[in-house]
């Protein structure tokens, strides 16, 4: 079953960090992914840019606006995601809590719909 | 046909026999597998080219024994005396034993690498993946286009389930050797395959490699080696029942029909027969099994020309025997829609209570679809409705959300 880890952060914060602080926090996620890779369950997973350069796209009434900002407003932002192939919801839960952010802000955990049905 | 469609038919055949005759000869298996593999690749590359050897088997053999002394070279150099001593002595490979000897112990060998891939100390995705490499004959890049996986996490899945069978110190011997368990982790690995290829619709099915045909030529090797075995009859029976269906499971757009609105016309007649035959022949001749006992289910519906016509008194009873043996959540609800077509629709909403205080079913898209469907049978149309609704929440399959989201519209 693939889950799709969503990682929600406060980009904020990591900035204030000393240097040694981030480098050790981005060593714990190379030690997950690297951990994933070698287990066959790291599907993939991409980081977002910072979203203060973020646009938001409506269309109304077939006019097109563009404004700038994230769609939801909230101090907390969707930072990026893993996705991961495993065994269990259970083990796709374990996984986030170990992401580091899951300790300062929150992960979410959303399985991912397949193309294949079963008929009924 | 081209040279190449032949040349992959057979290298797919070829593969396990290679890998087994060399593991017989060197003992490891992650090794070997590595050369058969690569083997393999030079067999792509040459035979459309070159056209195919004489003695394919033999080719593969040389080519992918030529790769491990290759690797011995270069890893155990001080081993070299002995390399050249081998070397000399190619008759072992260019050896022909009677023919019969040589088929026998060919069939040995895939049956012997199939109980080693499904190895119980190994994962199960691990076991799938390299159940379909080193039986299967598929590539890497196959596996994972099938699974809609990136490569190198099967490739990882490979390699380590490789390493975990050295680890447990599994050991090449012949099949009688192999306990029940063994057995039962073999047909349930090519369970798994089946369903993972059946349930694809027609949308994502066109890159994907065929793996409801790859669980049925493996299903019929082991048949053919084990041809008094029930369940393994079973299992064979139940997939060509099962995939007899596909026409008519889902529409050109990849909506799915449910079984009792299928237009019987497009089953595959051949493959209803040879499923009816095998599993009549296995329950008068062997203790009944899970496995038979499903495909004697789905013999049933594929008699019934009209799905008014299906013997659901027949189903039923088949069904309770089936929970004796495994009562699983699953088998329950299958049980309960039975109940439901003999006894009346509120018999069958009756038998889901349990299920709905079981922790493993409450929040279950089958439980909800069940309920509903069911309760549309009663004529409570806004109960069944809400059920419709609910169940396309708690699906993860897109389908299967469109058809549940269809069937709440409609009422």
């Amino acid at each position: 079953m693939k889950y799709m880890l969503l990682i929600y952060n406060n980009p904020a914060l990591y900035e204030s960090w000393p240097e040694q602080e981030r480098t050790a926090l981005f060593a714990e996620v190379d030690a997950i992914m690297a951990e994933l890779r070698e287990s066959g369950e790291l599907v993939g997973g991409m980081a977002l840019a910072d979203p203060s350069g973020t646009r938001t796209v409506r269309v109304r009434d077939g006019i097109t606006t563009i404004t700038d900002g994230p769609f939801a407003e909230a101090k907390e932002q969707f930072a990026g995601y893993i996705t991961v192939d495993c065994e269990t919801p259970e083990r796709a839960e374990e996984i986030a809590a170990r992401w580091p952010d899951a300790k300062y802000f929150a992960m979410e955990v959303r399985a991912i719909m397949v193309e294949s049905g079963t008929e009924m | 046909m081209n040279v190449g469609d032949v040349a992959g038919d057979l290298l797919r055949e070829l593969s396990p026999q290679v890998l087994g005759a060399l593991i017989r000869r060197y003992g490891r298996f992650a090794e070997c597998e590595d050369a058969v593999q690569e083997a393999m690749l030079a067999a792509t590359v040459q035979w459309p080219g070159a056209g195919i050897p004489d003695n394919p088997r033999g080719w593969l053999i040389t080519v992918a024994s030529r790769r491990m002394i290759d690797q011995w070279r270069s890893y155990h150099a001080r081993q070299e005396r002995e390399i050249t001593a081998f070397e000399r002595t190619p008759d072992y490979l260019a050896a022909a034993p009677a023919a019969d000897a040589e088929h026998a112990s060919a069939d040995d060998d895939t049956l012997t690498l199939l109980f080693l891939c499904c190895h119980p100390g190994l994962p199960e995705p691990s076991q799938i993946a390299l159940t379909l490499r080193a039986v299967g004959g598929l590539t890497t890049t196959e596996i994972a286009r099938a699974f809609l996986l990136p490569e190198p996490t099967i490739a990882q899945r490979i390699t380590r389930a490789k390493q975990r069978l050295k680890e447990t110190g599994a050991r090449f011997e012949t099949p009688s050797s192999w306990s029940d368990e063994a057995l039962a982790a073999v047909l349930h690995v090519l369970y798994l395959i089946f369903n993972e290829g059946y349930t694809a619709t027609s949308g994502t099915g066109l890159h994907r490699v065929e793996l409801t045909s790859e669980a049925i030529r493996l299903a019929r090797a082991v048949h053919r080696l084990l041809p008094d075995d029930g369940e393994v009859a079973g299992l064979l029976a139940l997939m060509l029942l099962t995939e007899a269906r596909r026409r008519a499971r889902t529409r050109p757009d990849g909506t799915l029909v449910p079984l009792s609105e299928q237009d019987r016309s497009l089953w595959d007649a051949d493959a209803i027969r040879a499923g009816t035959e095998l599993i009549t022949g296995a329950m008068s001749a062997s203790p009944l099994g899970p496995y038979q006992l499903q495909a004697a289910i789905a013999a049933v519906h594929a008699e019934a020309a009209h799905a008014d016509q299906t013997d659901w008194r027949q189903i039923l009873a088949l069904y309770q025997v089936l929970e004796r043996l495994t009562p699983t959540p699953v088998v329950r609800l299958n049980r309960a829609v039975a109940t439901a077509m003999v006894h009346g629709a509120q018999a069958g909403l009756d038998e889901l209570e349990p299920l709905e205080s079981d922790p493993r079913t409450a929040r279950q898209h089958r439980l909800a679809a069940v309920r509903a469907h069911l309760l549309e049978m009663a004529g409570q149309d806004a109960a069944a409705r809400a059920n419709y609704q609910m169940a396309a929440r708690l699906t993860t399959s897109l389908p299967e959300r469109r058809y549940l989201e269809d069937r709440a519209a409609q009422l």
